[in-house]
Protein backbone atom coordinates (compact mmCIF):
# COMPACT_ATOMS: atom_id res chain seq x y z
CA UNK A 1 0.00 0.00 0.00
CA UNK A 2 1.42 3.49 -0.74
CA UNK A 3 1.10 5.16 2.91
CA UNK A 4 2.98 8.15 1.36
CA UNK A 5 -0.03 8.80 -1.38
CA UNK A 6 -2.69 7.89 1.21
CA UNK A 7 -1.07 10.36 3.49
CA UNK A 8 -1.16 13.33 0.81
CA UNK A 9 -4.72 12.18 0.25
CA UNK A 10 -5.81 12.80 3.52
CA UNK A 11 -3.49 15.67 4.36
CA UNK A 12 -5.26 18.77 5.32
CA UNK A 13 -2.71 21.03 3.02
CA UNK A 14 -4.44 19.09 -0.22
CA UNK A 15 -7.62 20.45 -1.38
CA UNK A 16 -9.49 17.23 -1.72
CA UNK A 17 -8.19 16.42 2.13
CA UNK A 18 -9.65 19.55 3.19
CA UNK A 19 -12.91 18.99 1.12
CA UNK A 20 -12.84 15.30 2.36
CA UNK A 21 -12.73 16.39 5.78
CA UNK A 22 -14.94 19.02 5.67
CA UNK A 23 -17.64 16.98 5.13
CA UNK A 24 -16.84 13.54 7.05
CA UNK A 25 -17.06 16.11 10.05
CA UNK A 26 -20.25 17.41 8.69
CA UNK A 27 -22.06 14.34 8.47
CA UNK A 28 -20.91 13.68 12.18
CA UNK A 29 -22.42 16.71 13.43
CA UNK A 30 -25.73 15.81 12.08
CA UNK A 31 -26.71 13.53 15.15
CA UNK A 32 -23.96 15.08 17.43
CA UNK A 33 -25.93 18.65 17.05
CA UNK A 34 -28.43 17.07 19.33
CA UNK A 35 -26.22 16.16 22.14
CA UNK A 36 -25.32 19.67 22.28
CA UNK A 37 -28.47 21.26 22.65
CA UNK A 38 -29.36 19.06 25.04
CA UNK A 39 -26.24 19.50 26.76
CA UNK A 40 -26.87 23.27 26.16
CA UNK A 41 -30.10 23.34 27.49
CA UNK A 42 -29.09 20.89 30.92
CA UNK A 43 -26.67 23.59 31.44
CA UNK A 44 -28.72 26.47 31.66
CA UNK A 45 -31.83 25.24 33.39
CA UNK A 46 -31.05 21.73 35.10
CA UNK A 47 -30.01 21.80 38.80
CA UNK A 48 -25.97 21.03 39.27
CA UNK A 49 -26.02 17.69 40.30
CA UNK A 50 -28.41 16.65 37.14
CA UNK A 51 -26.20 18.29 34.71
CA UNK A 52 -23.17 16.42 36.26
CA UNK A 53 -24.76 13.53 36.40
CA UNK A 54 -25.92 13.38 32.66
CA UNK A 55 -22.19 14.79 31.69
CA UNK A 56 -20.95 11.48 33.34
CA UNK A 57 -23.32 8.89 31.82
CA UNK A 58 -20.95 7.38 29.19
CA UNK A 59 -22.81 7.95 25.96
CA UNK A 60 -23.28 11.23 26.42
CA UNK A 61 -19.88 12.06 27.45
CA UNK A 62 -18.62 10.63 24.19
CA UNK A 63 -20.98 12.58 21.95
CA UNK A 64 -20.05 15.41 23.65
CA UNK A 65 -16.32 15.18 23.66
CA UNK A 66 -16.92 13.54 19.97
CA UNK A 67 -19.10 16.79 18.68
CA UNK A 68 -16.33 19.26 20.40
CA UNK A 69 -13.75 17.75 18.71
CA UNK A 70 -15.76 17.38 15.30
CA UNK A 71 -17.07 21.10 15.46
CA UNK A 72 -13.06 22.30 16.02
CA UNK A 73 -11.73 20.43 12.90
CA UNK A 74 -15.25 21.66 11.13
CA UNK A 75 -15.00 25.30 12.24
CA UNK A 76 -10.81 25.94 11.50
CA UNK A 77 -11.84 24.37 8.03
CA UNK A 78 -14.81 25.95 7.42
CA UNK A 79 -12.94 29.79 8.94
CA UNK A 80 -10.08 28.53 5.86
CA UNK A 81 -12.21 28.93 3.58
CA UNK A 82 -14.07 32.35 4.76
CA UNK A 83 -10.74 33.86 4.88
CA UNK A 84 -9.15 32.45 2.05
CA UNK A 85 -12.22 33.95 -0.04
CA UNK A 86 -12.04 37.42 1.69
CA UNK A 87 -8.55 38.41 2.38
CA UNK A 88 -7.20 38.90 -0.37
CA UNK A 89 -3.63 40.01 0.61
CA UNK A 90 -1.65 36.58 1.11
CA UNK A 91 0.53 37.26 3.56
CA UNK A 92 -2.49 38.50 5.86
CA UNK A 93 -4.56 35.35 4.78
CA UNK A 94 -1.70 33.26 5.89
CA UNK A 95 -1.59 34.95 8.95
CA UNK A 96 -4.46 35.16 9.58
CA UNK A 97 -5.81 31.41 8.82
CA UNK A 98 -2.92 30.37 11.63
CA UNK A 99 -4.27 32.56 14.16
CA UNK A 100 -7.85 31.03 13.01
CA UNK A 101 -6.32 27.43 13.59
CA UNK A 102 -4.77 28.81 16.62
CA UNK A 103 -8.00 29.77 18.22
CA UNK A 104 -9.87 26.65 18.08
CA UNK A 105 -7.04 24.81 18.96
CA UNK A 106 -6.99 26.56 22.28
CA UNK A 107 -11.00 26.72 22.43
CA UNK A 108 -10.54 22.62 21.81
CA UNK A 109 -8.06 22.07 24.21
CA UNK A 110 -9.95 24.34 27.15
CA UNK A 111 -13.22 22.42 26.51
CA UNK A 112 -11.25 18.76 26.69
CA UNK A 113 -9.54 20.44 30.36
CA UNK A 114 -13.34 21.63 31.73
CA UNK A 115 -14.50 18.17 30.59
CA UNK A 116 -12.24 16.46 32.32
CA UNK A 117 -12.29 18.50 35.39
CA UNK A 118 -15.58 17.58 35.12
CA UNK A 119 -15.26 13.62 35.05
CA UNK A 120 -13.22 13.69 37.86
CA UNK A 121 -16.33 15.66 39.85
CA UNK A 122 -18.93 13.52 38.84
CA UNK B 1 2.60 30.72 -6.93
CA UNK B 2 2.20 34.48 -7.85
CA UNK B 3 -1.16 36.07 -7.25
CA UNK B 4 -2.85 38.49 -9.66
CA UNK B 5 -3.84 41.65 -7.17
CA UNK B 6 -6.53 42.58 -9.98
CA UNK B 7 -8.74 39.56 -9.38
CA UNK B 8 -12.21 40.23 -8.12
CA UNK B 9 -12.73 38.95 -5.36
CA UNK B 10 -15.80 36.26 -4.52
CA UNK B 11 -18.95 36.35 -3.68
CA UNK B 12 -19.81 39.97 -4.83
CA UNK B 13 -22.42 40.49 -2.18
CA UNK B 14 -23.15 44.47 -3.17
CA UNK B 15 -23.64 44.55 -6.62
CA UNK B 16 -26.69 42.93 -7.36
CA UNK B 17 -29.49 41.16 -5.48
CA UNK B 18 -29.56 38.28 -4.33
CA UNK B 19 -31.83 35.61 -5.70
CA UNK B 20 -33.26 33.50 -2.61
CA UNK B 21 -30.43 30.50 -3.39
CA UNK B 22 -27.66 33.46 -3.19
CA UNK B 23 -28.89 34.35 0.29
CA UNK B 24 -28.83 31.13 1.91
CA UNK B 25 -25.78 30.44 0.40
CA UNK B 26 -24.50 33.64 2.38
CA UNK B 27 -26.14 32.76 5.15
CA UNK B 28 -25.11 29.55 5.28
CA UNK B 29 -21.58 31.13 5.98
CA UNK B 30 -22.70 34.08 8.19
CA UNK B 31 -24.56 31.15 10.38
CA UNK B 32 -21.00 29.43 10.20
CA UNK B 33 -18.71 31.92 11.28
CA UNK B 34 -21.25 32.94 13.96
CA UNK B 35 -21.79 29.21 15.68
CA UNK B 36 -18.19 29.61 15.44
CA UNK B 37 -17.79 32.35 17.63
CA UNK B 38 -20.61 30.79 20.07
CA UNK B 39 -18.42 28.30 20.63
CA UNK B 40 -16.92 30.36 23.10
CA UNK B 41 -19.93 30.55 25.24
CA UNK B 42 -20.16 26.12 25.24
CA UNK B 43 -16.65 26.57 26.44
CA UNK B 44 -17.50 29.07 29.12
CA UNK B 45 -20.95 26.79 30.25
CA UNK B 46 -18.39 23.76 30.64
CA UNK B 47 -15.78 25.84 32.88
CA UNK B 48 -18.65 26.85 35.24
CA UNK B 49 -19.76 23.30 35.24
CA UNK B 50 -16.15 22.45 36.16
CA UNK B 51 -15.56 25.25 38.67
CA UNK B 52 -18.68 23.88 41.05
CA UNK B 53 -21.82 24.69 42.07
CA UNK B 54 -21.62 28.85 43.13
CA UNK B 55 -19.69 29.57 39.39
CA UNK B 56 -22.69 27.11 37.99
CA UNK B 57 -25.60 28.90 39.54
CA UNK B 58 -23.75 32.31 38.64
CA UNK B 59 -23.75 30.83 34.90
CA UNK B 60 -27.21 30.03 35.03
CA UNK B 61 -28.41 33.53 36.19
CA UNK B 62 -26.09 35.69 33.78
CA UNK B 63 -26.70 33.50 30.91
CA UNK B 64 -30.69 34.01 31.97
CA UNK B 65 -30.59 37.93 31.39
CA UNK B 66 -32.56 38.70 28.29
CA UNK B 67 -29.69 39.47 26.10
CA UNK B 68 -28.25 36.56 26.35
CA UNK B 69 -31.54 34.63 26.31
CA UNK B 70 -32.20 36.16 22.37
CA UNK B 71 -28.29 35.38 21.81
CA UNK B 72 -29.03 31.59 22.78
CA UNK B 73 -31.97 31.42 20.84
CA UNK B 74 -29.77 33.02 18.13
CA UNK B 75 -27.29 29.97 18.60
CA UNK B 76 -30.07 27.59 18.57
CA UNK B 77 -31.39 28.90 15.09
CA UNK B 78 -27.91 29.52 13.78
CA UNK B 79 -27.56 25.93 14.47
CA UNK B 80 -30.45 24.58 12.85
CA UNK B 81 -30.23 26.60 9.60
CA UNK B 82 -26.50 25.50 8.91
CA UNK B 83 -27.68 22.02 9.75
CA UNK B 84 -30.75 22.13 7.18
CA UNK B 85 -28.13 23.59 4.64
CA UNK B 86 -25.72 21.63 5.58
CA UNK B 87 -28.04 18.45 4.47
CA UNK B 88 -28.67 20.80 1.46
CA UNK B 89 -25.10 20.97 0.71
CA UNK B 90 -24.37 17.10 1.17
CA UNK B 91 -27.31 16.22 -1.05
CA UNK B 92 -25.69 18.47 -3.63
CA UNK B 93 -22.08 16.26 -2.94
CA UNK B 94 -23.76 12.91 -3.52
CA UNK B 95 -24.62 14.47 -7.01
CA UNK B 96 -28.25 15.13 -7.08
CA UNK B 97 -30.68 17.71 -7.62
CA UNK B 98 -29.30 20.08 -9.70
CA UNK B 99 -32.45 20.79 -11.71
CA UNK B 100 -33.15 24.88 -11.79
CA UNK B 101 -36.36 24.34 -10.82
CA UNK B 102 -36.06 22.50 -7.59
CA UNK B 103 -33.30 25.19 -6.21
CA UNK B 104 -36.06 27.47 -5.09
CA UNK B 105 -38.36 24.83 -3.55
CA UNK B 106 -35.25 23.33 -1.75
CA UNK B 107 -34.29 26.99 -0.03
CA UNK B 108 -37.86 26.99 1.28
CA UNK B 109 -37.64 24.14 2.56
CA UNK B 110 -34.91 24.71 4.13
CA UNK B 111 -36.47 27.78 5.87
CA UNK B 112 -39.29 26.13 6.78
CA UNK B 113 -37.26 23.28 8.49
CA UNK B 114 -34.90 25.38 10.20
CA UNK B 115 -37.65 27.79 11.77
CA UNK B 116 -39.70 24.25 12.75
CA UNK B 117 -37.05 22.74 14.08
CA UNK B 118 -35.92 25.82 16.59
CA UNK B 119 -39.77 26.73 17.21
CA UNK B 120 -40.24 22.39 18.23
CA UNK B 121 -36.85 22.77 20.02
CA UNK B 122 -38.71 25.89 21.99
CA UNK B 123 -41.78 24.38 22.57
CA UNK B 124 -39.99 20.77 24.39
CA UNK B 125 -37.14 22.21 26.11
Amino acid sequence: MDYKALFNKLSVKSASGHWLYQRVTAVALIPLAFWLIIFMDKALNATYADTLAWLSSPINTIAIVAWTLAVIFHAALGMQVVLEDYVSTITIRKISIRASNLVFTFLGLAAMYAIIRILLKG
Amino acid sequence: MTPNSNRPLSPHLQVYRLPLTGVISITHRMTGVILSMGMVLFVYMLFAIAAGQESYAAMQSFMSFWLFKMVYWGFIYALFFHLCHGIRHLIWDMGSSFAYATLDKYAVYELIASLSLTLITYIIL
